[in-house]
């Protein structure tokens, strides 16, 4: 995750909150902006938190709030820095004048597939995702990854066809498409990264022979007694038996 | 003897016989090719446009993770990569100010490049590190009676800051041919264009270099050509469909990597060979030498 966590001065408390009227702060505050309007907000604030105590109502943008579900992708400069940074607004902090904008969706095309008909190789990526042999290797989408991804390497394990290695590298993405948008060759990389993770689900992963034997005894219905013994209990007895159930 | 190594982007998919044969070779030769482990895209051509230094990026990440391993020497084995990566090198050392800029581009390496990292061709590690009389030693398999043009394309060969050997008249092929007991044949094309990328939009361009060539091979009496770059042997090779369509006196005739006559003389089974992989199979021939 990006965003060093700052030491505000005590002055900043002393300033004018954006509604224009003197108050005095109980948090040590900063002054960011936000998609061009300033604003003063806690310095211990997440950006989505920020936003929301400027009085702006996120509509769009904001998921799970807690870094999962790649819904709130934020890009932001800070003073002094030529860089461009990205952040999950739930997870980044703010800083110190941080001028951030929310980018809440990237357009794309994604390929329609039926997954049953296709081969785990790089014919496969060659046709659905054909774009990705655009890449220089300039690692630009690694640079913008909030997750930390070598997101350079999964792409170039998609153009050599390694798929296990796609997925590998790939697994952490929340679908943010930072990447995508900072990508000078154009390339979808986190659609690319979904088409690997199902076609290794598919056809690579190692079999799990206790499954196997789990989804038949299932399937022998060796559980029904159970299973309507649980479906009769009450809310405390069921309360019970999971608090004092076996966890690995 | 450990060496760094670049497999290619290619050399992973269609031409799995390449790689797998010099993997062996290199082997049975006492060569460890450690790969890189963290490797990208050579930059697939060498880019001529002078202003574009992206497109030097891809094959100078490489030269730098070889250095991140603490290694000065990359050995590669496809001509195609093997051009890009030491045009790039070259060109990173002739200019500070565009090594400068690259290594500024990326900064979120923990390192930078300096320009100290030598890349290497299969076949001159095999020619000046491991040498011609060790390799004698250790056929097991002569490859007696079986006529070989060999054939080096541009990328081994030009430009001279890339060249292995000499631009002409390159030997290292027939050299290494001769101590693996078969005979080199003496031909005029060997260093002839193969019509490279035109294979995409032209095939037909293509079919007529390949009706060229292998023709040229043939009328010395070549039995088979061998080849050092995936892109020469596709055309070459799987261009030969389309040859017979246009020509209709051209004779098909197997093209095999020099790695796959190494792996076979120095004791390989066929599954190093993946000779499915072929177009024109090199099986009957190779059978009827007695060398499967």
């Amino acid at each position: 995750m990006s965003g060093d966590q700052q030491n505000e001065t005590d002055d900043k408390n002393k300033a004018v909150s954006n509604t224009g009227k003197p108050e005095q702060p109980q948090a040590r505050m900063v002054t960011v902006s936000i998609m061009g309007k300033p604003a003063l907000v806690p310095d211990d604030s997440t950006i989505m938190r920020a936003i929301e105590y400027s009085g702006q109502q996120i509509i769009r943008g904001a998921g799970c709030r807690e870094g999962f579900c790649g819904a709130c992708g934020t890009i932001y400069r800070l003073p002094g820095d030529y860089r461009i940074h990205t952040g999950l607004a739930c997870t980044t902090l703010v800083q110190e004048g941080m001028a951030l904008s929310q980018i809440p969706s990237v357009p794309l095309e994604k390929a329609v597939y039926d997954l049953e008909t296709l081969t785990p190789d790089v014919d496969t990526i060659k046709e659905l995702y054909p774009v990705v042999f655009r890449c220089v290797a300039c690692g630009t989408c690694t640079k913008a990854c909030p997750q930390g991804l070598q997101v350079m390497d999964y792409i170039q394990s998609a153009m050599r066809g390694d798929i296990a290695e796609l997925m590998e590298l790939s697994y952490e993405c929340v679908g943010c498409g930072l990447c995508a948008l900072r990508c000078p060759s154009e390339i979808i990389q986190h659609k690319v990264a979904i088409l690997g993770k199902r076609l290794y689900g598919r056809y690579l992963r190692k079999e799990s022979k206790e499954l196997d034997t789990r989804i038949q005894q299932i399937k022998n219905r060796e559980y029904d007694g159970e299973y309507a013994e649980l479906m009769s209990l009450d809310r405390e007895a069921l309360s019970e038996r999971y608090y004092a159930r076996d966890t690995e | 003897m450990k060496l760094s190594y670049f497999p290619g982007c290619t050399l992973k998919n269609h031409a799995r016989n390449f790689e797998d044969s010099t993997l062996y070779a290199m082997d049975r030769l006492g060569v460890e090719a450690v790969e890189l482990d963290r490797w990208n895209c050579c930059g697939t051509v060498y880019s001529l446009s002078a202003d574009d230094l992206m497109r030097q990026v891809a094959p100078i990440r490489n030269l730098l993770r070889t250095r991140e391993r603490g290694d000065s020497q990359l050995m590669t084995g496809c001509s195609m990569c093997f051009n890009t990566l030491k045009r790039a090198n070259h060109r990173a050392r002739a200019s500070e100010e565009d090594l400068a800029r690259m290594n500024d581009f990326m900064y979120d390496e923990p390192v930078d490049y300096a320009g100290d990292v030598d890349v290497l061709h299969v076949l001159e590690v095999v020619r000046d590190q491991i040498g011609f009389d060790a390799i004698r030693e250790r056929v097991v398999k002569p490859l007696e009676g079986l006529r070989v043009a060999c054939y080096y394309g541009c990328m081994l060969v030009r430009p001279n800051e890339a060249a292995i050997d000499d631009a002409e008249n390159p030997r290292v092929l027939e050299d290494l041919i001769t101590v693996l007991g078969g005979e080199p044949v003496d031909y005029s094309h060997k260093t002839e264009c193969c019509g490279a990328h035109q294979t995409v939009d032209k095939p037909e361009i293509i079919a007529d270099k390949t009706y060229e060539i292998l023709g040229a091979a043939k009328a010395q009496g070549a039995d088979t050509v061998a080849v050092s770059c995936p892109l020469c042997a596709f055309n070459l090779d799987h261009r030969q469909e389309a040859t017979l369509k246009i020509h209709s006196d051209f004779h098909t005739m197997p093209v095999v990597y020099f790695s796959q006559l190494m792996a076979i003389a120095l004791g390989g089974s066929e599954s190093v060979l993946r000779l499915d992989l072929h177009h024109t199979p090199p099986g009957p021939l190779l059978t009827g030498k007695g060398l499967l």
